[in-house]
């Protein structure tokens, strides 16, 4: 079952010495062991004006499955073996090796030399626009076409067919697709070799430093092995928390949003002259990471209901390497907050920072049960985004995150913590945070909410 | 004759030799025994070790709490001769709130030396017998004022060889009274109100005592006085019925404050004592000393009904329940309250109810509220009479509420009666559902491990609609056993042996709808309607899950009428499959499609050209035209759910059980009832319900079987998923020892499991490695969320508190993110 397929074309005469440049006699089917199945080289055509080699992958999805741990569905139905990816590109670098290295025993020339080619790639995951981006700056003619569905399902797919002309290197030409391949497809990889920054510099030597898209291509290069590590935790379908979420929104800024609005939960903390805190929802562990630093905290807890959120928190402040005493300032504990948990009862501060608006609102009451009526800490801190603010986001549409259940406006915010802070004993006061804008006002708002004297 | 409570903490209390670890050992099981020595040994292996002592106690003290705790009779066997030694097992006893009683057994110092010195293990010299003797004279007079409720002491060897323990069952213990009772709120004076009630009741209130002929027994939650218009005619009323057995009662705290008056201690004369006093001032003094005695023999709470009931004037907590001390006694008269006042100055009071999770029922008074609400098993019957609300008496155990409403407002409330509101939100407490918790759920016992509750906690409380509308989730289904067939992974005969081995003899072949599974909570008022996926998140969302529900609300209308019921919970199918999986289904199958679609042709071309060259890629390319015939076939298998949808127009739900009403499970019911309920729906709305085609076939007979063999085989060829096959008789089938049975099996089509297992799964080679499957998780599973939902329906049945029926919900998301192979 040959799957995956790429040809190469040349047609600089004498065409059938891309023979000698692949190590690949045209007159021949050629078969190699690979570590994911089986890989052919051969030749649909070879006359001295046009020769084209293909090399074909025939993917083992046994093999392919050995190589993870998983329950998810995907590792049994998947396209691997139909999309050109890094399961190709190691294919190729195995079977054309000396032609990648820029290597010819026999025609060292026309190694060296820029010559008319033709690569296609029929099945390969990734926008014609990325394609463009990705190999139009060296120097090919990019022809990508999407891949549609069914007619029944309409619309197309995430694959393009992928061509490519123009007059490169051989050499060169092979690193660019052994590279920009599994960058393309961007899809989860299973495949990982222990070398991949090596690998990357070695075949991106003399065009990858240059390259418009270099950031791009060595992030997905090099993402896979974090995707590779975080697939068990996918299991459940959890949409993965972004804590800086603004960070890829378009807008320029000095100090990040993010920042501010940490510096504006500290001050409210400090003021509030709160020693033991609880960040509710803490999420990767910034805020925690902030109160640490300062010895007027005395007792830091930080929940989340995400477990991997707490595995975040606790690497990011090295947990396991902090000393006892600094150690037991803080705790990182699962909780949810539509839930009562007598843990957090009797703290001097609780922070709801960026945390109400993953909420659906037809839980928040129950949130508001527990936090302000259950735990019930002096004094609570809650930021949230101010929607009237969006406006300024240039291409945003909907909301800032893909998980906010709600985006609140000015108004809509101070009637929900007013209404909160008179049902649960509290009184409330309202901060901007972030730059503000005469009319939509800054992009985020926070309010502080006190206990109330007690009547006693 | 020594007099024990049932439940106590007794201190054996006498020097070394006097015997102790032998009386000890021939009045109590050794479980019950903690020895001072065997802690010693315990921590220093060495029973003599004085050095030990501290660290021994310590580990001591431990263990009785956790006997007292579980309400275990412990003994403790230590000399006890020091004040500070005894003071520690009396805090361990208050802290559980049990009595500490001391047997102290005094022989003459000559006899005890003998007994030492014959034990090689004694090294301590006469004069520390000596010093123990002198302690244990000195301990004898302070034992009662150290807080010992009751000190036994025996004087001599012959005494103590002739004692004998009684044990006596506490004053709150009336757990044989099964009733039937009628549990009558605060009358507060309110006398004519409180005959009309008994009369309504059943009680003959002509007669005296008032005796029912039915035998029933009146129970009053306390504050019969203050406030209102007759306070000595209530409590004549009540006595006399407590006095004649039709009656029990137990104080509140406007008695207890009229005692102390009566006794003449300083208390404010204020909250309506007044207008008692004076009102018995025109009483014969044989009758005010009458009341003072009746209020002084009144116990503070009671356990009656087998322990399934507890009845006190301001409600208990469970870990007070049958329990002695002036703490418990104190929550039982006025509550736990928080030391804040509210704005009108009355103590704000700690919601224990909120936070109730015994199983006893509580019922209680002492504060006014509107109506009478179930919160977690507890109820307030306090409705306000004396304020102008009405007398409430809860009928046991039916549970009925009656009431009689007050004449008039016989006092004005300091704060007005809370203005009605919907069912009090018991709220969730996160120690329901986390951490390792194992559950007995009737159906069977499971254990839900932590990392299991900590992802369903996530999904539950980011993802999931409000917990107390989410009354059962799905169970997954398990597979027929694997078929060895030709060709086929799974087969309809696989399904039949199955239901066989499991003792069914006649089953229902459901076509099993590919789509998305739906539980669909509808009532006749349309509140708390919704619709939920199988891990309890909403649907679409409320602009298309409302109009839905409308839709199934509106044909469910007869069924409400005819099951007698305000609220029904389906178990369907959505479908098509596209309307809820349209992302799933382009990002994993189509694509995998489009992607084989194209890039096999491709490939075939490359190999013709060449082949033309006169090269042999004969093996070759048979391997690629059969994996285009291959992914042409799983193509199609996902293609026939995709149908087009725009808002609900094409959106159709398959319903095929009916799982629970009010006060109703119909796990019962077999699928006959089941399914003839579903038809009525898709009776009244063709559009909206879809059918559910079925075969119903007793095992065994041959032809059946062969022609529901047939039935699928044409199902699934016309590009249906399969069948679900289940025993006809019902969801909660058990086998022959009693032990639950899979509800039913699926058996899927083999064109359907392309999608699954890929598309060239049917290969031989392929179909001979899958054969291996396992099957043995899945089904542990399958039952195991079986068993809980039924668990869970019971529970929503028996309009259980929210807690109760949500852990069982929990633990089946738990039990889902369990790893098991997800083609199964």
């Amino acid at each position: 079952m040959v799957d995956v397929l790429l040809t190469v074309t040349t047609t600089r005469p004498p065409a059938t010495d891309l023979g000698y440049l692949l190590v690949k006699h045209p007159g021949k089917v050629h078969q190699f062991d690979v570590p994911t199945g089986t890989a052919y080289v051969l030749y649909p055509e070879a006359t001295e004006d046009r020769c084209t080699a293909a090399l074909l992958l025939d993917v083992d999805p046994a093999r392919l499955r050995a190589q993870q741990e998983s329950f998810e569905l995907g590792a049994y139905v998947n396209d691997r073996p139909y999309a050109a990816s890094s399961l190709l590109a190691g294919a190729l670098a195995k079977v054309f090796r000396s032609a990648l290295r820029g290597a010819s025993k026999d025609r060292p020339e026309l190694a060296a030399e820029a010559i008319p080619l033709r690569i296609r790639v029929p099945v390969l995951g990734g926008s014609t626009e990325l394609a463009t981006r990705l190999f139009a700056p060296l120097g090919w003619a990019v022809t990508a076409e999407p891949i549609p569905f069914e007619p029944e399902i309409g619309g197309n797919s995430r694959y393009v067919d992928l061509s490519l002309s123009g007059t490169v290197r051989l050499a060169d030409a092979l690193n660019h697709l052994y590279v920009l391949l599994p960058v393309l497809d961007d899809a989860k990889h299973y495949w990982v070799a222990p070398d991949e920054i090596e690998k990357l510099l070695r075949s991106g030597a003399g065009w990858l430093a240059g390259h418009p898209e270099k950031v791009l291509i060595a992030r997905r290069y090099l993402a896979h092995r974090r995707h590779l590590a975080e697939s068990a935790l996918a299991r459940l379908e959890v949409a993965e928390e972004n804590p800086d979420e603004e960070s890829e929104l378009p807008v320029a800024r000095k100090v990040s949003l993010a920042e501010q609005r940490r510096a504006a939960v500290l001050a409210a903390l400090t003021e509030a002259d709160a020693a033991r805190v609880i960040d509710l929802g803490c999420g990767g562990g910034a805020l925690l990471a902030a109160l640490i630093k300062d010895r007027r905290f005395t007792e830091i807890v930080g929940t989340d209901v995400s477990s991997r959120a707490l595995d975040q928190a606790t690497r990011r402040l090295r947990l396991d390497r902090l000393p006892t005493r600094q150690k037991d300032r803080i705790k990182i504990w699962q909780s949810a907050l539509t839930y009562r948990d007598d843990r957090l009862r009797g703290y001097d501060a609780a922070v709801l920072m960026e945390v109400i608006e993953h909420v659906d609102l037809p839980r928040l009451p129950a949130l508001e049960a527990s936090v302000f009526g259950h735990a019930h800490p002096r004094t609570v801190v809650v930021t949230t985004p101010n929607a009237e603010y969006n406006v300024h986001y240039e291409g945003l549409t909907g909301m800032r995150h893909s998980d906010h259940r709600f985006e609140w406006t000015r108004a809509e915010f101070r009637s929900w913590a007013s209404e909160t802070a008179e049902r649960y004993g509290y009184t409330v006061e309202f901060r901007p945070v972030g730059e503000e804008h005469e009319t939509t006002g800054a992009p985020t708002q926070l309010a502080i909410f006190k206990e109330k004297e007690a009547t006693a | 004759m020594i007099d024990v409570p049932e439940l106590a903490l007794v201190a054996l209390v006498g020097i070394s030799g006097s015997g102790k670890s032998t009386f000890a050992r021939t009045h109590f099981k050794p479980t019950q025994v903690l020895s001072s020595d065997y802690f010693r040994g315990l921590v220093a292996d060495d029973e003599n070790d004085q050095s030990a002592s501290a660290d021994a106690f310590e580990v001591l003290h431990y263990v009785a709490g956790k006997r007292l705790a579980a309400g275990r009779l412990t003994v403790v066997d230590a000399t006890n001769l020091q004040p500070h030694a005894r003071a520690g097992l009396i805090k361990v006893a208050r802290e559980h709130d049990v009595l500490p009683v001391a047997i102290v057994l005094d022989v003459p110092e000559s006899v005890a030396w003998e007994r030492t010195e014959g034990r090689a293990d004694r090294t301590f010299g006469r004069p520390v017998l000596t010093r123990m003797g002198r302690d244990l004279r000195r301990s004898l007079g302070s034992l009662a004022r150290e807080g010992f409720r009751k000190v036994h002491v025996l004087r001599g060897v012959d005494e103590i060889a002739g004692a004998e323990i009684r044990y006596a069952k506490l004053f709150n213990d009336k757990r044989e009274l099964t009733g039937p009772f009628d549990i009558i709120g605060d009358v507060h004076g309110c006398h004519a109100e409180l005959v009309a009630l008994l009369t309504k009741l059943g009680y003959d209130v002509s007669r005296a005592g008032a005796p029912h002929p039915a035998g029933r027994t009146a129970i009053f939650v306390g504050d019969l006085v203050d406030r209102g218009p007759d306070s000595p005619g209530v409590l004549r009323l009540v006595m006399s019925m407590v006095a004649a057995g039709s009656a029990i009662c137990v104080p509140g705290n406007h008695e207890q404050k009229l005692a102390r008056k009566l006794n003449g201690r300083n208390v404010q004369l204020t909250h309506g004592l007044p207008e008692t006093l004076a009102q018995l001032e025109s009483e014969p003094a044989e009758f005010v000393a009458e009341v003072k005695t009746f209020i002084e023999g009144l116990v503070s709470h009671y356990v009656l009904d087998d322990g399934k009931l507890v009845v006190a004037h301001a409600g208990l907590k469970e870990a007070y329940q049958g329990r002695a001390s002036g703490r418990v006694r104190s929550f039982a008269l006025y509550g736990e309250t928080t030391g804040e006042t509210d704005e009108y100055g009355l103590p704000v009071r700690y919601p224990w109810a909120r936070d109730y999770r015994g199983s006893a029922a509580v019922v209680y008074g002492h504060v006014p509220t509107p109506t009478p609400e179930w919160i977690n098993n507890t109820i307030c019957l306090d409705t306000g009479c004396v304020f102008g609300g009405s007398l409430t008496a809860l009928r046991w155990p039916t549970r009925e509420l009656v009431s009689v409403p007050a004449a008039r407002e016989y006092y004005a409330p300091v704060r007005p009666l809370r203005e009605a509101t919907t069912r009090p939100d018991e709220g969730l407490d996160l120690a329901d559902v986390t951490g390792r918790r194992h559950l007995d759920y009737g159906y069977g016992r499971t254990t839900v491990n932590a990392e299991n509750a900590a992802a369903a906690l996530e999904v539950m409380s980011r993802f999931a609609l409000d917990p107390a509308t989410l009354g059962w989730l799905p169970p997954t289904m398990a597979p027929c056993s694997t078929s060895n067939l030709d060709g086929y992974l799974e087969h309809p005969a696989t399904a039949f042996a199955d239901l066989r081995a499991a003792g069914v003899d006649k089953v229902v072949c459901e076509e099993k709808h590919m789509g998305s599974r739906a539980v669909v909570r509808v009532s006749r008022t349309g509140s708390g309607d919704a619709i939920w996926t199988r891990t309890g998140r909403p649907f679409f969302g409320p602009a298309l899950d409302q109009p839905l529900l409308e839709r199934v609300r509106t044909a469910a209308a007869p069924l409400f009428a005819d099951l007698d019921t305000d609220w029904l919970l389906l178990d369907c199918e959505l479908l098509p499959w596209s309307a809820k999986a349209g992302g799933l289904i382009r990002d994993q199958y189509a694509g995998v499609g489009a992607a084989g679609r194209h890039a096999l042709p491709a490939a075939l071309a490359v190999l013709d050209q060449v082949a033309a060259r006169g090269l042999d890629v004969g093996a070759l390319r048979d391997r690629i035209e059969l994996r285009s015939s291959e992914i042409a076939g799983y193509s199609a298998a996902y293609r026939s759910y995709v149908r087009p949808t725009d808002g609900l127009t094409g959106v159709t739900l398959a319903p095929f059980a009916l799982l629970a009403g009010v006060g109703v499970s119909y796990a019962s019911k077999d699928h006959g009832w089941h399914l003839a309920q579903a038809d009525r729906l898709v009776a009244a709305d063709a559009e909206i319900f879809t059918p559910t085609r079925r075969k119903i076939v007793e095992l065994g007979d041959a032809a059946a079987e062969a022609d529901a063999t047939d039935w699928w085989l044409s199902l699934t060829a016309a590009g249906g998923e399969g069948m679900v096959v289940k025993p006809y008789a019902g969801l909660a089938v058990t086998d022959a020892k009693g032990r639950l049975v899979q509800p039913g099996v699926k058996c899927r089509g083999r064109e359907y499991l392309r999608i699954i297992y890929g598309p060239e799964y049917t290969r031989p080679e392929q179909l001979a490695r899958l054969r291996k499957r396992n099957l043995g998780r899945k089904r542990s599973l399958a039952l195991r969320e079986h068993g809980l939902g039924l668990a869970a329906l019971d529970r929503l049945a028996e309009g259980a508190p929210t807690w109760r029926v949500h852990e069982l919900v929990f633990a089946i998301l738990a039990a889902e993110s369990e790893p098991v192979d997800p083609r199964l």
